[in-house]
This record gives C-alpha cells, structure tokens and sequence, in this order.
C-alpha cells in the first residue's frame, strides 16, 4: 500500500481548518498565513501528483480502497487524466481566492477562511472519488459551506441568492440520489470501475440518465435551470463568486464525462439532441442575455452560462476533439473567469458599485490594471494564443463533425461572446473618465499583481503550448470513447440478433 | 418462574417508582434528591437490560411477553432519552418553579409502560403498558399548571388520546373476535386473511398507533401539546414515546399479520407520504420553534413509517436506524433550546435566535450541524438515515414513495435553512446566558459530535441494529 496521496490531498484543507476553528489568535493575519499555507502546500502536492501520473495508462491511478460502509460501500478514490486537471485546477483557485480576501472581509474572517477550505476539501473530494455514493456524498456536502459563503458575506440581496442557490440544486440531486440507489439496487454495486465493465441495465438508462442530469443540468448550469447562477454569482463576495465559477460548476462537466458518458452510453446517445438544443439555446440566449446587462458581474455570470454551454456540447459530440475541447474549456474557463471576477472584484473594492456605467476611462489611472483585464477578455472570448482559444477550437471541430447546423450556430456563439466582452470592456476601461470618484482609485497592488499575473500565466502557457493539458487527458478520453463506443456498437448487435 | 430475572428492569423501575413516591412523602424538599436518584437508578436499569445476552428469544407468561434483540434495543434508546431529559431538564424545572418530585417519578412511570409496551407480544399487556404511559404523560404535558398554554395542552392531549385508544381497543376486540386470541403468535397461525372484520382491526388499531406517533392525519394533537408543555417534557415528548409506539408497529404489523401485507402496505405507505409532505410544508410557516419543531418530526415519522411500509428486514432496520438517528438529533436540538435563557427566562421563537452566531459561535455552529443534518445533508448522520431508509425503499421498487419522500427533503429544507438563516445572516439581539449546566454541555457536545462524525464509522450503529430480526 502506498502513500494515500489521494486521501491527504482531501484530508489537509479540513485539518487546516479545523486549526483555525481552534485558534484563539485574535490576529487575523495568522489565521490567513495558516490558510494560506495549508492550501498551498496542497497546491504542491497536486502539482508532484501530476509529476507522477502515468499519462499513458487508462486505468484508473492512485486508488484507494477501503471498507466504509460495511458490505456495501467502499470508499474509493482514484484518478485518471481528466480528474487531475481539475484536482490541480482546485488547489491553484483556493489559494489565490484566500490572497484575495486580503482585507476586504472584516467581519469574521476566519469563519470564511474555515468555509473556503472545506470547500477545497469536498471539490478535491468530488474529482477523486470512485464510487457514486462517495461521489454524492462529496457533491452534495460542498452545498453548506457555499450557502454560508454566499449568505453571511454576500451583498444585499444574498439571503434571497443563498436560498436559491441551495435549494435549486438540492432538488436537481435528491433525483440523483434516488438513480444512484436504484443502481446499487440492480447492480449489486456502486463502485464506478466495476459498473463501467458490468454496464447498466439498457431498460432504465434513459430514466437514470435523466435523474443525473436533473442534478448535473442544475451545476451546470444549463438554460433554462441557469438562473440561480446571475443570483448567486451577484451576492457572493468576490472570493465566493470565483469558486463558484472556477469550480463549483466543473463538477457538473466532470460529472456529465465521468457519469453519463461512462454509465449510460445508450442513453447518452439518445438524448443527445437534447443537450445540443439546450446547450445552442444556452450559448445563444444567454449571450445576448450577457449583452444587455448592467451589472458587471451578472455579465460575466451570464458569460459563463454560455461557455458551460459550449462544454457540454462538447461533451456530447462523443469525439475525441469534442471532449479533449470540453475539458480544455472547462480548465481555461476556470482560470479565466476566475480572474474576471477577480477584476471586477478590484474595482468593486475600490469604489463599491459593480455598474458598467460607474466607469469609464480606466486605462489612464489604472495602466496596469487594464493590461490584465484586457488579457482576459480576450482570452475570454477565444483569442488565438489564449486557452479559450484551444478549447472552443476544439469543440467547434467536433460538433463539425457530428452535426454541420450545430456548430454553425454555436459559432454564433463565439461572435456573440467577443462582443458583449470587447464592449464591456470598451465602457470600462476607454472612453472618457466622467465619473470624478474613479481618480481616487490606485493601481492593483502587490497582492492582486500577484494573482492576476499567477492566473494569466497559465492562460497564456496553455494557449501557446496546450500539450501538456493533452498529453494529460488524451488516453483517458480515447478510453471513454471505445467504452462508449464498444456499449454502443454490443447493444446494436444485440437488437439485430 | 426461574425466567423471572429476563424481566429484572421492568421489576426494578417499578419498584424504584414506588420507592421514590414514599421517600418523596416522607422527607420533605427533597425534589433534588428524588431527581438524582431517579437518574441514578434509571441508568442501572439501563445496565440491567444490555446484561441480558445477546440473542435471547425468549416468551415469558404464556408467551404474552418477549424478551429479544430488537426489545433489548428499544428499551436501551429509551432509557437512554429518559436518562438524558432528566440529566439536562433539572435546571429548566428549577427555573420555571416546577422542580417537583412527581416529575422524574412520572417520567419513570411512564418509561415503565413503555418497557412494557415494546416487550409486549399480546394486545392486553399491549394496551396496559399504553395506557400506564399515556397516564403518566397527560400530567406531564400539564405539568406547568400555573400556566394556561400548559394545562390547555394536558387537557388537549387527554381527550384525543382517550379517543384513540378507545379506537385501539376496539380494534383489538375485532381481532379478538375474529382470531380467537390476542397473542400475537397464535393470532398468525389462526388468521384468516379474508375476512374483513380483521382488516378492520387492523385498521382500528393503526389508526390508534398512528395517533401515538403522531403521523398525519392524527397529528393534530402534537403542535399544541408540543408548544404548551414546558419544554423539558416537550423534549420526552418528541422522542421516548415514538420509541415504544414505533416498537409495537413493528411487532403488530410484523408477526401476526406480516400475511396481510397487502392490506396494511397501503395504510403504512399512506401515512408516510401524507406525514412527510404535511410535516414539511406546515413547518414553513412556523414562528415558534417548539411547534416548528412538532412539525418536523412529524415529518420524520413519515420517513420512519417509510422504512416500515416496505416488508423487509431490511426497511424495519432502516426505521430503527432512522429514530435512534432522529432521537441523538433532537436531542442535540433540545439542548440548544434549553440554553436559551437570559434573566431566568427562556425565550423559543425564531426570532429570538436572530444573530445568535455573533455572540454564541459554538452554539451556534452545533445548531448549524444539527439542522443542516435534520435537513438529511451530506456527510451528517441525518443523511445516513434518510440513505438506508430510501435504499430498503427502493430494493422493493416502491419509487413513488421514494421520490414523493426525496422532494419533501427538498421543502424541508427550506424550513431549516430558514432558521440557520436567522442564525448567521440576520442583525444580533442580546446576548444569552452562558452559564450552563455541565449535562446540558454533554448533551450538546456529545450529540453534535456524534452526527458530524457519524461518517467517520457508519457501519457500527448498522451493525448493532442488523441483529434484529423480526421476519
């Protein structure tokens, strides 16, 4: 048996937090250097575990498997390609969301820092675990801290928000739970490796399917059960929103490759049509919602609609662009959406008030400021050379080739998309400084210097040189898709015979 | 009668009552040491029963009393709700000028009839051990007389009562008259399943059972009772007696009539849905939390009657996980309450928890854990119970209780977060005492740890229930 990586990665945020729920330090900076501290020495580990990844092996790694639940569940936990980049994505988002609560919480700081860092813990948890049950367990847990999150430190409407936010995506998962049971009850397991070779029954993989995407489609999130999100996203303090964004909704993507792809490929093959004209609706409908809003991070909110939108139409394409695309999307999408919260989140500070037509002008008093932003929205909207870029490239490639219309339409999107980010940007950083308040505003300072630049190099790496990222998730996804493929292909022949 | 020594417990709490109601007459002010007493010698009663061993299966009185795993269980989580309302009620009494000696000889007496009632394998011994609870629990739940909400509520609580046992008894006549016994065992070997005047019976008898565990549509009783009683038996009210009646559902439904299931399902499945669907949205208009909390449960019958619905061993261990899951939940909650005092006065509304985690963090981040766990949210024990519940639910296919039962989770937790929402985000009011008794802190601490840790070892408390089998 080895080092259980896998399991201290999970376990290190709660131990951290459970120091500071003990600390009887009145001085706040020690709890946030205990924070920060934990969650990057997780970052580290992360960053070693995929040193040691074996990118060339489809089989799950890592594993851990323990007697929990006598006799029935295991806890297992284990990684392929696609789970590490989300576990690394996790561990880079926490600690920049804990450098950006610099100052900016007083009140009762270190009951946030406790939040953010179960969170981390549930997130990892979620991307690692091997069992449905497990699975739910993480999924579903990560709903208490948010909702503190959101309501305790939230803006003025956050009670209405959290309420939302909870119970919208509490109903999409008691379904889930009810398929998972129902799995348990037909199958005799919930351990997903053995359920990939023994396969589900085809007679209820619609109806399965359906009740995980009831939960999936809600985290998502996919029109028309996206409105919590412009909700939440607006409440949330800045660090809340950037969790939220940067990973609280990959589980939903992660959730639809690992579970509806991997479990039920007939009935995946089904409602394809389905998620297509969900996600057409959502990467257009949303992008010209996006266009005409006021508030900037409702913008960006409805920003992130539709590139969800594009992920899981990527998804569903079932080719090996489409996915290799979705993944990409969903990692660049969490460093660049993070950082655009995190750019709106300067200014906010700074003037308090999230209103497009606030500002203006910017650039000259904000030079440095404005560099950033403009990287990001252009990385936003898929500039060449940006991670966006790679990602919708290669989900655009892989709806070509299922479906012409399809991705004529989704291209729309990517129009749409430049230009409510050029135009946002446009009003907030050019134009004429009208607004005398905005002179007072410094540049960024060393601390949000930092966090930018930590989330732009990554951006810009990735999108000159995305091989890493491939290498990483390519034979996991070819795995996927012959699986896919074999259940597909096994079920035809039956029904000839 | 050399098998005598199997019913060692209910013969030492019976004497233990009579001793007690002496020692009271004869020494006067002595409410502190009756109380004691009563708490010391419940807690060897508790010892008494886990010493009986392990797989014993044993009738007593021409089979009219049984002694086995799932009674020895029973008795033990009653025990253990009487132990810990008169631990943590002692200071609640003193405060509200009701430190009386009748209440922990009450309290005793009414755990007499519970023993009896869950032992029990015959209606007769059934229906005493019913009413010796019942009596004790009328003065209880009028136990503040001064008070007019109190005594409102003993008298409520009386009349209906009276009424559903006089249905429960007529029932039982019916099974009588058609059967030929009131044994349990002989009943099974005697029934004739066609026959309606049975199915009447058991319908009388359920709808008496039901009232007792106050599953809709005969819960009208409890929100009341639940708010007027002083608010240390309101806590008795809201766990030990489900116990017991939970106890004889599963033995009545179980061994002479496990035949008719077809007739009961329909019943029990009814009551469960209605119970978990009303318990859930009549709560979310709920101001003050004693009554929030009688809808709650209410609610969480319908989930324990679930586990019952379904004819397996499996879903009766579900329900028993479910309650002993629910009992260490509210007794959690309770205590939080309990500790809702400034000046002498306790205070029970909702809004008089409004900004509680500014100046009560741990306090508040136990009720935040306990209710996010009444809410069945993962990776808290309430989850777990809701799990094994929905999981024997659905082995037998029955998913429109399933799913009608996982939506009601849904608008149940509106009401909990309700509160937490009063707790975290809303302005803070004065501070409360912070002084409390040590039993209150136990009481807190150790339920709280339990469900927040439950995860950690989830199989040990499904161990210990798998070892009854009543099929």
């Amino acid at each position: 048996m080895n080092f259980p990586i896998l399991s201290s990665l999970i376990l290190l945020p709660t131990i951290g937090a459970f120091f500071l729920l003990f600390s009887k330090d009145k001085n706040s900076n020690t709890d946030k250097y205990v924070a920060l501290f934990t969650s990057f020495v997780n970052f580290l580990i992360s960053i070693y575990l995929w040193f040691l990844f074996d990118p060339t092996s489809s089989s799950f790694q890592f594993i851990e498997d323990r007697e929990w639940l006598k006799g029935f569940i295991n806890y297992k936990v284990g990684i392929d390609g696609i789970s590490i980049l989300f576990i690394i994505l996790t561990t880079l988002i926490t600690p920049l969301c804990i450098i950006s609560v610099n100052n900016k919480i007083e009140n009762r700081l270190r009951d946030f820092l406790i939040a953010i860092l179960l969170m981390e813990s549930l997130m990892i948890g979620v991307f690692c675990s091997l069992d449905l049950v497990i699975f739910y367990l993480f999924f579903e847990a990560g709903l208490i801290p948010m909702f503190l999150i959101i309501g305790i430190w939230g803006g003025a409407r956050r009670v209405y928000s959290a309420f939302k936010f909870f119970l919208y995506t509490l109903l999409g998962s008691v379904l889930m739970l009810v398929a998972i049971i129902s799995i348990y009850w037909m199958s005799g397991t919930t351990d997903i490796i053995q359920l990939y070779e023994l396969g589900i029954d085809t007679k209820y993989q619609n109806l399965l399917w359906l009740a995980f995407f009831s939960s999936f489609a809600v985290k998502t999130p996919m029109w028309p059960v996206h409105t919590w999100l412009p909700d939440a996203h607006v409440e949330a303090p800045t660090a809340g929103s950037v969790l939220l964004a940067a990973i609280l909704l990959k589980m939903a993507g992660y959730g639809f490759i690992r579970f509806s792809l991997g479990l039920f490929p007939l009935a995946s093959e089904f409602f394809t049509p389905l998620v297509y004209s969900l996600s057409l609706i959502a990467i257009v409908y949303t992008s010209l919602v996006a266009l005409m809003q006021e508030d900037m991070k409702k913008l960006i909110a409805y920003s992130s609609v539709a590139h969800m939108g594009f992920v899981t139409l990527g998804i569903f394409t079932i080719t090996q662009q489409g996915i290799e695309g979705s993944i990409i999307q969903m990692i660049s999408h969490g460093l660049v959406s993070a950082a655009l919260f995190l750019c709106v989140g300067v200014v906010y500070d700074r003037i308090h008030s999230r209103l497009i037509k606030t500002y203006g002008g910017l650039i000259s008093i904000m030079p440095k400021y404005s560099i950033l932003f403009m990287l990001f929205t252009l990385a936003a909207l898929g500039l060449p050379g940006t991670s966006g870029f790679i990602g919708e490239f290669l989900i655009l490639m892989g709806a070509f080739k299922d479906n012409f219309l399809v991705a004529v339409i989704a291209s729309l999107g990517v129009i749409f998309g430049a230009a409510y980010m050029l135009w946002l940007y446009r009003r907030v950083v050019f134009g004429k400084l009208i607004n005398k308040d905005l002179l007072k505003m410094a540049d960024l300072d060393r601390s949000e210097r930092f966090i930018l630049l930590s989330l732009a190099i990554p951006v810009l790496f990735f999108g000159f040189y995305p091989e890493p990222l491939m290498n990483t998730i390519e034979i996991s996804v070819k795995n996927l898709i012959d699986m896919y493929n074999f259940n597909l292909n096994m079920y035809s022949s039956e029904v000839q015979q | 009668m050399n098998n005598l020594h199997f019913i060692s417990p209910e013969i030492f709490v019976s004497l233990t009552v009579m001793f007690l109601l002496i020692l009271g007459v004869f020494i006067k002010n002595s409410s502190n040491l009756i109380h004691n007493l009563s708490m010391i010698f419940l807690f060897i009663t508790g010892i008494l029963i886990l010493n009986n061993p392990l797989e014993t299966n044993i009738t007593l009185f021409n089979g009219s009393y049984i002694i086995d795993n799932l009674s020895s269980y029973m008795k033990a989580l009653t025990i253990l709700g009487g132990v810990v309302v008169l631990s943590i009620s002692k200071k609640y009494l003193k405060i509200s000028n009701i430190f009386l000696i009748e209440y922990p000889i009450l309290i005793l007496s009414s755990i007499l009839g519970m023993m009896v009632m869950i032992s029990s394998n015959d209606l007769i011994v059934f229906y005493v051990g019913l009413e010796l609870q019942s009596l004790a629990l009328y003065v209880l739940a009028s136990f503040n007389r001064d008070q007019l909400k109190s005594s409102e509520s003993g008298l409520k609580y009386f009349v209906l009562s009276a009424l559903s046992s006089g249905l429960l008894l007529y029932g039982c006549s019916l099974i009588y008259g058609f059967s030929g016994s009131t044994n349990f065992n002989i009943v099974a070997q005697t029934i004739n399943s066609t026959h309606y005047g049975l199915t009447f019976g058991i319908v009388f008898i359920l709808v008496g059972l039901a009232f007792k565990i106050s599953a809709v549509p005969f819960h009208m009783w409890a929100p009341d009772v639940y708010e007027g009683s002083p608010t240390s038996v309101t806590l008795f009210f809201a766990i030990v007696p489900k116990i017991a009646a939970l106890t004889v559902f599963i033995r009545f439904l179980y061994i002479p009539f496990i035949n008719m299931i077809d007739q009961w399902q329909t019943i029990i499945v009814f009551l469960s849905i209605t119970s978990m669907i009303f318990g859930a949205v009549a709560a979310i208009g709920q101001k003050n939390l004693k009554r929030l909390i009688a809808y709650s449960s209410i609610g969480h019958i319908g989930y324990t009657l679930a586990g019952l619905a379904v004819g397996t061993n499996e879903g009766i261990q579900s329900s028993i996980v479910y309650i002993s899951i629910y009992i260490v939940m509210n007794l959690g909650l309770f205590s939080c309450l309990l500790m809702m005092k400034r000046n002498n006065q306790y205070f029970e509304t909702i809004d008089d928890l409004s900004g509680l985690s500014k100046n009560h963090s741990v306090l508040s981040l136990s009720l935040l854990i306990i209710l996010f766990s009444l809410a069945g949210i993962p990776p808290l024990a309430g989850f777990f119970a809701k799990f094994y519940i929905f999981k024997a639910v659905i082995e037998q296919s029955m998913f429109f209780l399933a799913i009608v039962g996982l939506l009601s989770t849904v608008i149940a937790a509106f009401y909990y977060l309700r509160i937490i929402k009063v707790i975290y985000f809303d302005e803070e009011k004065e501070k409360y005492d912070t002084e409390h008794s040590i039993w209150l802190k136990i009481s807190l601490t150790f339920s709280t740890l339990l469900i927040l840790l439950y995860f950690i070892f989830p199989s040990k408390l499904v161990e210990i229930v798998s070892r009854i089998n009543i099929i």
